[in-house]
């Protein structure tokens, strides 16, 4: 489990950084995001929730159950779009209402 | 590197759920300076990342704090401070009656009243929790954050806080920052035992690997008095993804069950430990895997359910859809996690008086590092944040305050400088911090009761993992860091391996098996009345001390005496 930074998408605006709870993500000599140690993400997608350009996508790894799917996410308003594209392509959507709370 | 010197009035170590809580309790007196140092930035750091779907501790309509408390005693069986419990529990509606003020989503009822999830819980929309917390800490004028600064050691003298060290995590600056009162709210430790998955997602564990045990290294290493360290956490987690099981066990009345299809969860009891002894036992009697039983639930309940995992524990959302599996078609393997050491789950942690203060005079603890007062979960941990901001006020103003200045020497600095130094001039040789922190928690699985021995130890294998982590401590010197992120690596392996140590103490201690899985003696297997005391801890000399203290209960208050100061 990890996350993917797209580097054609990062636009170097340092909130990936920020919302890292583990300090794990740096700015390259091209000033976009990378993850130094890749197997130190906690999956927390605080990363993927601030990036406003959709550059990070989380995955699971294999030891986890992977098998090439990610997760990502798109916020509209009060809503967060969460998007699971699997290898093939077809993608499952899940919208949550951030002003909704848990039922369970 | 650069050396930077700050002052403060109270510095706080660590800008998670219980740091940001003292801060804003410390906002309201504005002639008072506090600086938060956290080591990521406190945006997102600490337990509450990526967010909660519940509050756990709440005295529900119809209850009250003693309620609470009688409750957190039964689950550890006797070993809790009930003066913690009652004055945590005290504030728990209060705390959160200020985190529904600043932006905290709570679900309630067509009456306006909160809806409740059994006894203790209220449901909420949590996953931005943490981001509300931050804004509301940093928003005080008189707080200034600090982040990305790793703090390693207390400035100490006659058992009286002036400060600490620290350095920069990103470039090469140490820093000294002298402080009038420190509160520590670092949290636990996580990452001292072999994960769950071990590999490519070592991190995907219950606890934030981040949370290294900073703290409770800092004070062990000052001579600060510890408990219950050997009251370790292990969590009952979904299988894999190592997700919140409460959730589905709770929200949707899923039972335990094994590979029989037999619900066995009443057969061990209902405790914390007791539903992770009784997975446990189920696994070694050749029932396993164990599930949660979901095959029942509506469609609906399975969106919900997609929806609440979202909200705290994507990788597991994911995992479903990836699968193409969702819980109501198939049940939810589950498995119990490596040990952690958190006070906010169990009673590990400093030794503090009812207003947080730990055995070194004007320092603080509060959230997972302070001991004796388990169950605090978030709500509990921002009690404790407040509760020593209180005192922190009290303290500055009735304490003759000696000027750091004239205690924290330039010798001591320069000591203190060039031990960082010294890991960024050594030169890479064959040992790594991976290599030594995958040996730690080898170490700790096999010989002090991990995964690999469904949890059991005895003194013999005790004896060894002592050996072999003073072993791997002697390593630690001849680590080398290319830039300050290895460094730090560096020092949260150096502070697991301390914590190890004290687990190992404390495990040996205890001659008994009074919490089934957190604790589990096999030289020892039963409980035993004469254990019905705190097994303490205090380093002297480098060697760890244990002191055996008698239970503060039936309305009674702990306060330090001359002794413990």
């Amino acid at each position: 489990m990890s996350i993917r930074i797209t580097q054609n998408n990062c636009v170097g605006c340092g909130r990936c950084i920020e919302a890292c709870p583990g300090n794990l993500i740096k700015k390259d000599a091209q000033g976009k995001a990378v993850i130094k140690h890749i197997s130190d993400c906690w999956g927390c997608t605080s990363c993927l929730k601030e990036c406003k350009t959709g550059a990070i996508s989380f995955y699971l790894g294999a030891d986890m159950g992977g098998a090439g799917s990610t997760l990502s996410v798109k916020s509209k308003g009060d809503i967060r779009e969460w998007c699971v594209t699997s290898p093939d392509g077809s993608v499952q959507v899940i919208e949550v209402n951030k002003k909704d709370a848990n039922k369970y | 590197m650069k050396k930077k010197e700050l002052s403060t009035d109270v510095l706080i170590i660590g800008g998670g759920t219980a740091g940001c809580f003292a801060a804003m309790t410390l906002g309201k007196e504005k002639n008072i300076s506090v600086l938060i140092a956290e080591k990521a930035n406190i945006r997102r750091s600490g337990c509450l990342a990526a967010g909660v779907n519940a509050i756990n501790a709440y005295i529900t309509e119809g209850r009250v704090p003693q309620d609470y408390v009688d409750y957190a005693k039964k689950d550890a069986d006797g070993i809790v401070r009930e003066d913690l419990l009652l004055s945590m529990s005290e504030r728990l509606n209060h705390v959160t009656d200020v985190m529904e003020k600043a932006g905290l989503v709570i679900l309630k009822d067509e009456n306006g009243k909160y809806v409740t999830r059994g006894n203790r819980n209220i449901k909420i929309n949590g996953e931005n929790i943490k981001p509300i917390l931050a804004e509301a800490a940093s928003a005080q004028e008189n707080v200034t954050v600090l982040n990305h600064v790793n703090i390693t050691d207390y400035i100490v003298k006659d058992n009286r806080i002036y400060g600490a060290y620290g350095f920069d995590v990103n470039e090469e600056i140490f820093y000294v920052i002298h402080a009038k009162a420190v509160i520590c709210a670092t949290g636990g430790a996580a990452g001292l035992y072999r994960p769950n998955n071990p590999g490519f997602s070592r991190h995907k564990m219950w606890y934030p690997p981040f949370n290294t045990g900073a703290g409770y290294a800092m004070g062990i290493t000052a001579g600060a008095e510890m408990t219950t360290f050997e009251m370790r956490f292990i969590a009952l987690r979904c299988k894999d993804t190592i997700a919140p099981t409460g959730t589905i066990a709770q929200g949707v009345s899923a039972k335990q069950m094994n590979s029989n299809g037999e619900i066995y969860e009443t057969k061990y009891g209902l405790t914390t430990s007791q539903r992770v002894y009784g997975t446990v036992m189920e696994n070694r009697a050749g029932h396993g895997p164990c599930y949660l039983k979901t095959d029942e639930i509506t469609k609906e309940q399975e969106q919900d359910l997609y929806k609440a995992y979202l909200n705290m524990a994507p990788s597991q959302t994911l995992k479903w859809l990836e699968s193409g599996k969702g819980p109501s078609e198939q049940n939810v393997e589950i498995e119990g996690t490596e040990p952690y050491i958190v006070g906010g789950h169990t009673a590990s942690g400093y030794w503090v008086d009812n207003n947080r203060e730990t055995t070194i005079h004007g320092l603080f603890a509060a959230g997972d590092v302070a001991g004796g007062c388990p169950q605090k979960y978030v709500t509990g941990a921002l009690a404790e944040g407040e509760i020593a901001a209180e005192a922190v006020l009290g303290f500055l103003k009735d304490e003759k305050q000696t000027a750091a200045k004239d205690v924290d020497s330039e010798a001591k600095q320069n000591e203190k400088q060039a031990e960082y130094e010294h890991f960024l001039n050594n030169p890479q040789g064959l040992l790594t911090t991976e290599q030594l922190e995958e040996t730690m928690q080898k170490i700790m699985d096999q010989y002090a009761g991990g995964i690999a021995t469904d949890y059991r130890y005895n003194e013999s294998r005790l004896a060894l993992a002592k050996e072999k982590i003073t072993s791997l401590q002697k390593l630690v010197d001849g680590l080398a860091a290319e830039d300050m992120d290895d460094l730090l690596r560096i020092y949260e392996v150096k502070e697991r391996l301390v914590v190890c140590q004290v687990v190992i103490a404390h495990l040996l201690a205890r001659k008994e098996t009074r919490w089934h899985s957190f604790a589990e003696n096999a030289d020892y297997p039963e409980k035993n009345a004469d254990w019905e005391k705190y097994v303490n801890s205090r380093m002297k000399d480098g060697k760890i001390e244990i002191i055996f203290r008698e239970l503060v209960t039936g309305g009674k208050h702990y306060e330090h005496t001359n002794y413990t100061k």
